[in-house]
């Protein structure tokens, strides 16, 4: 299928040169970095920029980096930089389950983290793992930098905090210091390439406390804290886990599409909770499957 | 639209031609450069058929521009030979009637291509995984993963 907007393709050296460009062409100008998405909807004309400014050769958005406990995800880190990185391996491991389940690898050798909560699908796995790590967003325009919370990131279906003449420069997760472990679990049609039904990403600390966050079952990825009150300072166990699920069926919001109904996710959810808050659990005690195993089939 | 001259190397070769901003780089290796193992397919990135390599990695040749190949070393089915895996899976495949139609093949012997560079001792889930995203419609999975797996242990 061609493309038939017809558009102007920069590709900018250094950093100050990009951001002219964003402060000049505004909604009319789209950063490339794996196009995963962007030429898609450059085909279906969905997107009808006047340029396209290729993001790719600007060094400073690229790398990942932990230092000092925060880690650092340039714009440009591909999904297959997280898997094949030892640091998040070992370091942030739910991160590495999650980017597993995204597409598949020919998608994820060019698909991007930042271009990922760009794209701010309601289904997009990388938000709900950023989100229980409290990520941050950093953007930047000629006008300065800006650092904005994943939690206020998402603002609508496919809408973010962005403005228009700003790009993402990385996205910053802290390691969270006291003892931990995840669960990603996506709920797909099929094993292998689906994008979500659901999404539920659980951290467990040795505390007793939980993060929780859920994609694809609302019109944003997000957070779902009356859930994490509820579990907030208590050892699993079947009540618990029954008024949780109950309590995060206030917090979702699902629709019914083309991939479920909205009552099949209602149910899901409710199940997938309870399995990933088990998984995680299992996981902080050293037992549970190896992260990146299929966990929900 | 300002067209953009652009230089990449093709399966080894030099090639150097003129480009549109819109112009997507599997419709200029198939309609321009003559290169026909990447297939159209699904045309957004689902299928897998239209996979070749840049700069050693498998991609979606259907959702990169071809303005973004400049510099770069694109290796499609055609000029795969030179890599250590591709002949040695086309031989078990063909040994094995591995493929059915073959309108997956080249994806398919790319993304195995790729596994193995990386991962020489793959397991059935590895391989599973690394062809995820190469669609089948003749779904003869098994028989392409156990070639696969032959060509990991050398049978």
């Amino acid at each position: 299928m061609p493309i038939t907007t017809e558009f102007e393709y920069l590709k900018p050296k250094d950093m100050d040169e990009a951001l002219h460009v964003f402060s000049l062409y505004r909604e009319k100008a789209r950063a490339l970095a794996g196009g995963t998405d962007l030429v898609v909807h450059l085909k279906e004309n969905l997107s009808r920029p006047e340029v396209v400014v290729d993001i790719k050769a600007l060094q400073e958005l690229s790398g990942l980096t932990l230092k000092e406990g925060t880690l650092r995800l340039g714009a440009l880190t591909t999904f297959s930089e997280l898997i094949d990185s030892p640091v998040i391996k070992s370091k942030f491991p739910l991160l590495w389950e999650a980017s597993l389940t995204v597409a598949s690898t020919g998608v994820r050798n060019r698909a991007t983290v930042a271009g990922n909560i760009c794209s701010a699908v309601p289904s997009a796995d990388s938000a709900p793992v950023l989100a229980v790590y409290d990520a941050e967003v950093m953007t930047r325009s000629l006008k300065g930098e800006r650092r904005v919370p994943i939690g206020e990131w998402f603002t609508g279906p496919k809408k973010t905090a962005l403005l228009p003449d700003e790009i993402v420069t990385a996205i910053e997760l802290k390691l969270p210091e006291k003892k931990h472990a995840g669960c990603y679990m996506k709920l797909s049609r099929y094993e292998g390439e689906d994008l979500a039904q659901g999404g539920i990403a659980v951290l467990a600390f040795s505390d007793n406390t939980y993060r929780v966050a859920a994609c694809a079952l609302g019109p944003v990825p997000a957070r779902c804290p009356k859930t994490e009150a509820v579990l907030g300072g208590n050892k699993l166990g079947d009540k618990l886990l029954a008024k949780a699920g109950d309590t995060i069926l206030q917090e979702v919001s699902p629709i019914s599409d083309i991939r479920s109904s909205k009552e099949y996710r209602l149910h899901m959810t409710r199940i997938m909770l309870g399995r990933a808050l088990e998984m995680a659990v299992a996981r902080l005690f050293g037992k549970g499957p190896k992260y990146g195993t299929e966990n929900i089939c | 639209m300002k067209p953009h001259n652009i230089q990449f190397s093709l399966n080894g070769e030099k090639v150097a031609l003129s480009v549109e901003p819109s112009d997507v780089l599997l419709d200029v290796l198939r309609g321009r450069l003559g290169i026909k193992s990447p297939k159209v397919g699904c045309d957004r990135g689902d299928c897998g058929t239209c996979t070749v390599l840049m700069n050693g990695k498998t991609i979606r040749s259907c959702l990169a521009l071809a303005v973004e190949a400049d510099g770069a070393e694109i290796v499609t089915l055609e000029g795969a030979n030179s890599r250590k895996w591709t002949q040695k899976l086309q031989k078990t495949f063909h040994a094995k009637n591995a493929f059915q139609c073959g309108f997956c093949a080249p994806g398919v012997i790319l993304s195995a291509t790729e596994l193995l560079e990386k991962n020489p001792k793959p397991t059935s889930h590895d391989i599973k995984e690394a062809i995820a995203g190469n669609l089948c419609r003749c779904t003869g999975y098994e028989p392409i993963v156990e070639a696969i797996a032959e060509t990991a242990k050398g049978k």
